[in-house]
């Protein structure tokens, strides 16, 4: 009863982004959820919790954020694809998790529907605010990927995509939608189960006695082993050597903080997502992602129509952050306009790598709607003065 | 010179020799625990590979990374989740969380009741040496009202969990507690909990002579075995109210609780068959109310 035309409802839908992004992990062979909700991201949780029964998932609301962010680590090590969803107050408590995560390599994805903080802030209202957070909110040096889809297509297609890099780089990731992209609804395509590509997990060849947890592949990524395979493995958050085993030390900790971070840092390009809009001859560049890139958009046409050379970078991956491209579309263009509804995130990263090449024009919102199209339009204008 | 037989340590093969010497300090009564654990084992789990152990942070935390098993040191408080995760996703593995009396009651107090009361299949160790060791001997969610500890330097002034109480009150369907000198009913208990469907629970009173019974005036660990000798009363199947811990008196030990309740993964596969019985029947249905053109018959 559970084959593929239970899992994959191909065929043309009206979604939100919170249902897609829930039929996007379906999709991605995603089999166990755990949760605890919260609004504006509780809808996914929900259709996970009416849909995972007759496709053989396994979903738990459990006591809290905290809870929930680990037990799909659990199930992860058991030989599940897992993933938790919450929002800014949630994803706050799961943080020390996220850590583990990246610590321990597990594969697994982090939703968070954004709304409006810090705090209980807006919770029925948008933002992008948790941006940072998403890069630097665990503590210790790290590196996680982070997507931010625009729409309820991309809810579903990015999911897979989350999906595969997790399971390619062995790292958390962060699917970064907000409250505005979660309840929008429009018409998403799933398509047949052949057209999906799925990254399979990493699991090791090696026999019982042979296999080491930690031992780096060519790229920097250790292959796989589950729970109950024979292979007695120990895992701990603590520091660890190649066995698993913890090493007190400081030459330990380089070696293995180095990788976990190199594993990211030296497959930026492969991992680099975006797209690209009348860049070639731009004068200005607008640089945006998730909601942000759709009020972007149409001030890029208003202006457009006034004759201005005004190209779109739409950033698909946040994290890591395309620096070098960055560094070269900031030699060609006078000014990069960045749009996002917080007080100036991601934005630092673009002044950053663009080092003083350009202008940089930072277009802040403190939340609780999106921008208006005249906001960003306005920015454009002052970037091409 | 004379050469005396090798004999085999009974329990070596479950332990990660590499690991040795353990972090734990004379007079600890971690490892009598774990020694007891490794006999249960023994006795009760044909399939090794097929054991999971999961601990928290702490001194107990550690005992996972010396267990020559699928082991996991999770975060502070958390090994609960962790493990309810792991046996959900796949419930042939036999999960077990080892961990202290701080990770599982104070910061892990909420997963706790809640396993409990879902009746998680997991059995939970839990070793109470009412302080936290790791940490140099604060005062911890079971320390005694008055005993002392570096963050309680003229005495606790709050009352401690019984909890054995508490894990029956929520929901636990095994629930036992020893000393550290009750070895034999120690390694019964926990074979008995390895057992169980459901969420079974072990408390092992130890000593810590380094931090609790230096800062309490208590002695060494051998007085501090010598004290649980003479002062634990063996009270099996007692109300759990009456297990309360004052400092320096009577410790009620014994096996409290053993009922059976549908475990979690019981409660889930009733509920999801008949789920899958509905959908089923609804299917077919609506299958049956279409027009006979479309069921795919020939007409």
């Amino acid at each position: 009863m559970s084959g593929d035309n239970d899992r994959i409802l191909t065929g043309a839908h009206f979604l939100d982004g919170d249902h897609a992004c829930a039929e996007g992990a379906i999709a991605a062979g995603c089999n166990f959820v755990a949760g605890y909700p919260i609004t504006p991201s509780t809808e996914v949780v929900e259709r996970i919790a009416w849909r995972f029964p007759s496709i053989g998932g396994t979903f738990i609301q459990m006591e809290d954020e905290i809870a929930s962010s680990i037990a799909i680590q659990g199930a992860v090590w058991a030989g599940a694809k897992a993933m938790t969803v919450s929002s800014g107050p949630g994803i706050s408590l799961m943080l020390e998790h996220i850590g583990l995560a990246a610590m321990t390599e597990v594969p697994c994805v982090f939703v968070n529907v954004q709304r409006g903080g810090p705090s209980t802030g807006l919770p029925t209202l948008p933002a992008q605010a948790d941006m940072m957070q998403a890069r630097w909110g665990s503590h210790g040096d790290y590196e996680v990927i982070a997507l931010a889809p625009n729409g309820p297509q991309e809810c579903f297609d990015l999911m897979i995509h989350a999906f595969n890099l997790s399971e390619q780089y062995r790292v958390p990731v962060l699917f970064m939608m907000d409250e505005v992209i979660g309840h929008m609804t429009e018409k998403v395509v799933i398509p047949p189960r052949n057209e999906i590509k799925i990254t399979p997990r990493r699991y090791t060849k090696l026999p019982p006695g042979e296999y080491e947890p930690y031992v780096p592949g060519d790229d920097l990524v250790p292959d796989f082993a589950k729970a109950g395979d024979g292979h007695r493995f120990h895992i701990t958050g603590l520091t660890h050597n190649e066995k698993g085993y913890p090493v007190m030390n400081a030459e330990c900790q380089e070696q293995l903080v180095c990788r976990l971070v190199d594993k990211i840092r030296t497959n930026v390009e492969q991992i680099s997502f975006f797209h690209e809009d009348g860049l070639e001859d731009a004068d200005v560049v607008v640089v945006t992602y998730g909601i942000s890139s759709r009020v972007g958009m149409r001030a890029i046409r208003e202006a457009r129509k006034k004759g201005v050379k005004v190209g779109h970078l739409r950033l698909v991956v946040v994290w890591p952050f395309p620096e070098d491209y960055i560094r070269h579309l900031a030699e060609r263009v006078g000014g990069l306009v960045v749009p996002e509804v917080n007080l100036g995130q991601v934005v630092l990263e673009v002044e950053r790598c663009a080092a003083g090449k350009c202008d940089i024009i930072s277009v802040q919102h403190a939340g609780g709607a999106v921008h208006k199209p005249q906001t960003i339009y306005d920015a454009i204008m002052e970037a091409v003065r | 010179m004379s050469t005396a037989p090798a004999v085999e340590n009974p329990v070596e093969k479950l332990l990660r020799a590499d690991r040795m010497p353990h972090i734990w300090c004379p007079g600890c009564g971690i490892g009598t625990t774990v020694n007891c654990f490794a006999r249960a084992v023994k006795e009760c789990v044909s399939d090794l590979d097929k054991l999971i152990i999961v601990s928290g942070i702490g001194c107990t935390g550690r005992v996972a990374g010396y267990l020559e098993l699928d082991s996991f040191h999770t975060t502070h408080g958390r090994a609960i989740p962790f493990a309810t995760g792991l046996k959900l996703a796949n419930p042939e593995l036999k999960v077990v969380v080892y961990s202290g009396d701080g990770d599982l009651i104070a910061i892990g107090g909420n997963h706790f009741i809640h396993a409990a009361r879902r009746n998680a299949d997991i059995t939970v160790i839990c070793v109470n040496n009412f302080n936290y060791a790791m940490t140099g001997g604060q005062v911890g969610p079971t320390t005694p009202l008055d005993a002392v500890g570096t963050t309680s330097p003229y005495g606790v002034c709050e009352r401690p969990f019984n909890l054995p109480f508490l894990a029956e009150s929520c929901g636990a369907v095994y629930v036992a507690r020893w000393t550290a000198y009750h070895v034999r009913q120690i390694t019964r208990s926990m074979t008995e909990a390895m057992n169980k469907r459901g969420f079974s629970f072990v408390e092992v009173i130890t000593p810590c002579p380094t931090l609790y019974e230096r800062r309490n005036r208590l002695g060494t660990g051998l007085d501090r075995m010598q004290w649980f000798k003479e002062n634990s009363v063996i009270k099996n199947g007692v109300d759990t109210r009456e297990c309360d811990i004052a400092f320096q008196q009577k410790i009620v030990c014994g096996k409290f609780v053993d009922a059976d309740r549908p475990s979690l993964l019981e409660m889930v596969e009733a509920k999801m068959a008949s789920v899958l019985h509905r959908q089923r029947w609804e299917r077919m249905s609506r299958e049956q109310q279409k027009p006979i053109a479309m069921r795919g018959m020939k007409v």
